[in-house]
């Protein structure tokens, strides 16, 4: 039985590992708009492969 | 001007009729400033613009002077505009009302297209915001605004922005809590259900005692980031000496957190931490879904947010561009077309049209000749003029009325206590009276029952349904309302709301539409040849009141027109085949020229507009204001419930109208702003009525304000409205009498839904007394009862709006 510790052990990994990554969307803004994202992902692929010449 | 028009076009960019045809690349285009956005665009291959959606553009049909922008080389206007930089990249947000349609974001975040210097740009539709990083080196951040008025995206850029302190996302924090708390009260009720199963071989310990370890490192992030702002309300509650809904929570959670501690420690138990975590997460939630706001409104402008930053000045000759707040009364300032006035001034030179359709509502512009007062709010509209400032900005006519108190005493006792609140005071004290009974009950027989009947009771009675029924009924009753039009600040409102008794409404612009005024001609009827004598003429004018009238002759065709003059102010008169059409004020057409002079009380007028053709006058076109779509029906429920008054800075002329459906006595005409506050602050504070007060423009603002509720009615709910608890659009006026009952069944509902609480407490307390109440217990009776709260306050408000129709 004592394998649980590990279990327990691995599980609250993987969830705090989820919770870091949710908790860093939220501080990287993409829950900030929720309209904006779902209109730009229809415009035609120009928009990302044309030369933006000045991106660092 | 010579050219004869059959059919109307639509222009490539903006949609508006063309009134001079420019082609270019097959398409036509209204004006120069069209064409050239679609010159800009095509070069840069960005006609994807125009394939989104039809005719995206706004008209373009202004000049944009030199040196308008010029303030923003200005080093304090730009540190305070940019909001980070390293000397080479800088980054900047500024706010675009004309963002409306997903052309809008595929040009905006193509910018870089467009001019090098640029490196990214992106919008937030629903901010109605773009953020902008951009090179220094090449590109100042003057450049940066002109490219986007180039391109017919002018960004409000005002002396709010300049103050604006930095936006606590409060939003993004609620997440940040909302995913700890999950995350933690997900992974306590996991760890904790062998105790609910009593599972014996994993209720020993040492798992027991790992299990218990873990839970209350888990709920320690809950206990003191989560909860944070619980306890944060309850304290500033009684620093101030008051009680509030957070108080019994912050008891509760503290008593919880406290005893299950003691519980892991000692080993005695089990403890509340999975109560713990999903009473904070549902508070959190709800808490989420009230405070939800509208981002792209504002319910705090006031006319800082109207005004420009900067003006021009004129200092014997040379011109030079000033911050407002640097404004001294004596200065010369330039007004080019579409300017506002910043000042209450004296015109020196030039011939005024001054539209003070933002003051006032009315919708018809005011000539002004020099010598003519002309005062702060009204937009210049025509050739450059200059004035000389009488009166500093602040203390100008229309400003002053921002030094009124009822502005400074910031809501400190408007703020009317919400419900929870009002039951909280009673609520505390008894529920601590009834665990310290418990206590001293058991006191003598059995400490530790004494200690754990104490405890029970106040997590049982941790009031997380009562402190849930507000936040989920309100904040579902603010979602319905919005998806009709109707947008208000918070949900304190909707109870303000439904104590109202009595209304005051301003006339002009809010029981009125300035927009669909009603025209009819009076006097000898036109024959169709003269109706396109008269549309042909009209239609080189721009003056609104020619628009009018030429709106109103849509089938008709138009002639030649030769020899056209517009006499600023008076009228306009030109040769339409063979014949000569006059067209213009009385004035104009009988030669009466004395005195033309027109103070402010005499905002509206020239509504009638005098038709002359080879020198006889045929008579008049009377251009009436019309009352709003369902005004009649929305009196005549609304008098059987409220008191209604109409306060009007007009004169008295609908007087009659009016009587009909609201008491003669409640009519008040001829007042100024400052008296639509007094009036409003005598109900409220000599006749204690609970006010609401309805109205459109800036001169309102200090009556909306003071009211209650004060409630600003607008077109466009993107435009201007002054500061108020709620905008509401237009169309959904004549159902404000459904919006009122809505508020109220909103209440109604938070009391039905105290009461299913109060009955869940009481049985929790009737087991917590006897100080054997068991962790499971709590577990299922705590996040029933908050269960049954949410799904009742959401079903009950959602029928409730199917029944007034939101």
């Amino acid at each position: 039985m004592s394998v649980l510790f590990i279990l327990i052990g691995a599980s609250l990994l993987l969830a705090i590992g989820f919770l870091i990554a949710f908790l860093q969307s939220v501080k990287s803004g993409q829950f900030d708009d929720d309209y904006t994202p779902s209109v730009r992902i229809l415009f035609e692929n120009d928009l990302k492969s044309s030369p933006a010449k000045t991106k660092k | 001007m010579t050219k004869a028009i059959t059919n109307i076009q639509h222009c490539y960019h903006c949609g508006e009729d063309c009134k001079e045809e420019i082609h270019f690349n097959d398409k036509t285009f209204c004006c120069q400033g069209c064409k050239t956005v679609y010159e800009v665009l095509s070069e840069n291959n960005l006609c994807n613009y125009y394939d989104l959606n039809n005719t995206p553009g706004t008209s373009l049909n202004r000049e944009v002077h030199k040196t308008r922008f010029a303030y923003l080389d200005d080093e304090l206007v730009k540190s305070k505009l940019i909001q980070f930089t390293d000397g080479k990249i800088s980054t900047a947000t500024f706010y675009i009302p004309q963002i409306h349609c997903s052309s809008c974001i595929y040009l905006l975040e193509n910018l870089y297209r467009l001019k090098q210097g640029i490196s990214r740009s992106n919008v937030n539709f629903m901010k109605r915001e773009v953020h902008i990083t951009f090179d220094n080196s090449i590109l100042s951040l003057r450049q940066v605004v002109e490219l986007l008025v180039s391109i017919g995206y002018e960004p409000n850029i005002n002396l709010n922005d300049l103050e604006r302190k930095e936006k606590s996302d409060h939003i993004r924090r609620y997440y940040l809590k909302i995913g700890i708390a999950f995350f933690a009260f997900g992974n306590i009720m996991l760890l904790s259900f062998p105790e609910y199963l009593g599972i014996n071989a994993l209720t020993e310990s040492p798992f027991r005692r790992f299990f218990g370890y873990l839970n209350f490192v888990l709920a320690l992030p809950v206990m003191f980031y989560c909860a944070s702002e619980f306890f944060s309300s309850a304290y500033n509650a009684l620093k101030q000496k008051t009680l509030n809904m957070d108080i019994p929570i912050v008891l509760g959670i503290i008593a919880m957190f406290a005893r299950s501690t003691y519980e892991i420690f000692s080993q005695t138990g089990a403890g509340y931490f999975d109560t713990l975590g999903s009473l904070i997460l549902l508070m959190l939630i709800g808490r989420l879904f009230q405070n939800k706001t509208y981002d792209a409104l504002s319910f705090e402008r006031d006319y800082k947010s109207y005004f420009p930053i900067a003006v021009t000045t004129v200092n014997n000759g040379i011109e030079s561009s000033i911050p407002l707040t640097k404004v001294r009364v004596g200065d010369r300032l330039l007004l080019r077309n579409q300017e506002l006035v910043p000042a209450d001034s004296v015109l020196i030179k030039g011939k005024g049209n001054i539209d003070y359709s933002f003051v006032t509502g009315e919708a018809t512009p005011l000539s002004k000749a020099s010598g003519d007062v002309i005062y702060a709010g009204g937009k210049h509209i025509g050739a450059a003029i200059e004035v000389e400032v009488t009166k500093e900005v602040s203390h100008s006519y229309l400003t002053q009325l921002w030094n009124d108190a009822a502005f400074n005493k910031e809501n400190a006792d408007r703020q009317i206590t919400s419900l929870a609140t009002q039951v909280s005071k009673w609520f505390t004290p008894i529920v601590i009276g009834i665990a310290t009974a418990a206590m001293l009950f058991w006191w003598n027989k059995d400490l530790h029952k004494a200690l754990n009947a104490f405890t029970s009771v106040l997590i049982i009675t941790c009031p997380c349904a009562l402190a849930l029924s507000s936040p989920f009924t309100l904040g579902n009753v603010l979602r319905r309302l919005s998806r009709n039009k109707v947008y208000l600040k918070n949900a304190l409102v909707i109870e303000k709301m439904a104590r109202i008794n009595s209304i005051v409404f301003d006339k002009t612009g809010t029981l009125t539409n300035t927009k669909t005024a009603s025209i009819d001609f009076h006097g000898e009827a036109l024959t169709p040849y003269e109706l396109q004598l008269v549309k042909s003429l009209t239609y080189h004018s721009s003056h609104p009141l020619s628009r009018k009238v030429y709106d109103l002759l849509k089938e008709v065709k138009l002639i030649d027109t030769t020899d056209f003059k517009e006499i600023e102010g008076k009228g306009i008169e030109g040769w339409v085949d063979e014949n000569c059409v006059r067209i213009g004020s009385k004035k104009y057409l009988y030669g009466d020229n004395s005195g033309s002079s027109s103070p402010i009380s005499d905002f509206r007028h020239a509504s009638k507009i005098y038709i002359g053709i080879n020198g006889n006058i045929k008579g008049f076109f009377l251009i009436k204001n019309e009352y709003r779509k369902g005004f009649g029906n929305l009196m005549t429920t609304l008098r059987n419930k409220f008191k209604l008054y109409v306060v009007s800075g007009d004169n008295d002329a609908e007087k009659n109208f009016l009587g009909q459906y609201i008491s003669a006595d409640n009519l008040i005409f001829h007042q100024q702003p400052a008296d639509k506050l007094m009036f409003v602050k005598e109900l409220v504070e000599q006749k204690h009525e609970q006010v609401m007060m309805v109205g459109d423009g800036l001169n309102d603002a200090g009556a909306l304000k003071q009211a209650n509720v004060g409630l600003a009615i607008s077109d466009n709910v993107n435009n201007f409205s002054p500061a108020c608890d709620g905008i509401i659009e237009a169309s959904g006026f004549e159902r404000m009498d459904q919006m009122l009952a809505y508020a109220k069944d909103g209440v109604k509902i938070i009391i039905a839904s105290f009461g299913i609480s109060l009955v869940y407490n009481l049985v929790g307390i009737y087991l917590a007394v006897q100080g054997t109440m068991s962790p499971i217990v709590a577990a299922i009776i705590m996040p029933l009862s908050s269960v049954t709260i949410i799904s009742f306050t959401t079903l009950s408000s959602s029928l409730a709006a199917k029944r007034r129709g939101y």
